[in-house]
């Protein structure tokens, strides 16, 4: 597949966009459908055609191991961080009321980084785990 | 309209369940895996579930179909045939379809404003969501204020299935001897 001219153009025209609408979909979540659990898999789904077209190999340089294996703990810590944050500054743990001044601005704010925690875990195990199968038929196969 | 074209849909992802059982390509059963996920995802648009429909058309259609053909790389593309008959799985399945479809009849009718589900805190959300959190989109709102224990919960699930997978498949150096005894055991009882 890796010599098929084709496929490697559309991919390239496509892949920027799937990601745009990955962080159009995560940022736009609060006024459209859509949210953190949705931005993350359609950027991992992003990566792995990245993947599908250009080999494992190559997509592993461009997001690393051990970068994926990173984002799978950071989200649930970014999320486990804002309730941590809501009760240093004097509110019940994932009270976003406290997080600034105006009580609907912490609100915004707490939703926030809550749904990028999401977006960072769901895409670090979509990816990981795509890795993992991929890799996995190397064994048997050889180069493939 | 809108219930034809729920019906029609229905009838589609039916048909392609009954097509997907019978099929002994395995190929041809992740393809049809896919379009099964693909028509829930539109049944989904037609119910006004537009968060839901996206999850499903990126998550049952996109990522599990690739995970499938992944999988489908290490083993064979023609299923092996049964050795025994289907007559006890499919009694199971119809019995259960039963007791399930049983189940329906006490649910309060489709989209019933009075039902219970509808009266408890669901109006109390969609009418002071805006002015507490400022998010127009009330699924969000619930999702990640509202709910915010239920969504860490359920991210840390996330995080725990990636974290299994990990484990599971990274011991793969180790277990490569154990492996091919495997291989080779399955390969002499094969008619």
């Amino acid at each position: 597949m890796r010599h098929d001219l084709v496929l490697r153009i559309v991919a390239k025209l496509l892949i920027p966009f799937i990601l745009l609408f990955a962080l159009y979909v995560q940022f736009h979540g609060d006024f459209g459908p859509g949210g953190g659990f949705q931005a993350g898999v359609i950027a991992a789904a992003a990566v792995i055609f990245y993947a599908l077209i250009y080999g494992l190999d190559t997509a592993r340089r461009v997001v690393p191991d051990r970068l994926v294996e990173t984002m799978l703990a950071a989200g649930v810590l970014l999320y486990a961080g804002v309730g941590f944050a809501g009760l240093a500054l004097g509110g019940n743990f994932l009270d976003y009321f406290v997080l600034a001044a105006d009580p609907v601005a912490g609100q915004h704010r707490g939703i926030f980084w809550v749904e990028v925690g999401v977006a960072v875990t769901v895409s670090g195990v979509m990816l990981k785990i795509f890795y993992m199968f991929a890799a996995r038929g190397r064994g048997a196969d050889g180069e493939d | 309209m809108e219930t034809l074209i729920i019906n029609l849909l229905l009838t589609m992802m039916a048909l392609a369940v009954v097509i997907l059982a019978r099929s002994r390509n395995l190929f041809a059963v992740i393809v049809l895996g896919g379009v099964y996920s693909f028509l829930m995802a539109t049944v989904l648009v037609a119910l006004d579930a537009v968060d839901v429909a996206m999850t499903e058309a990126a998550v049952g259609a996109g990522i599990s179909t690739v995970l499938l053909l992944g999988a489908l790389h290490l083993c064979k593309t023609e299923e092996a045939k049964p050795i025994h008959r289907p007559w006890l799985p499919l009694a199971v399945a119809c019995g259960t379809a039963a007791v399930l479809a049983y189940g329906t009849l006490d649910l309060p009718a489709f989209s019933d404003p009075q039902a219970p589900i509808h009266v408890h805190v669901a109006s109390r959300y969609l009418a002071e969501a805006m002015a507490q959190t400022g998010v127009p989109n009330v699924v969000t709102a619930v999702l990640a204020s509202y709910r915010g224990y239920d969504t860490l919960g359920e991210t840390v699930v996330v995080f725990t299935a990636g974290a299994g997978v990990i484990a599971l498949l990274r011991r793969r150096k180790n277990n490569n001897d154990r492996r091919a005894t495997q291989t080779d055991f399955s390969g002499e009882r094969r008619p």
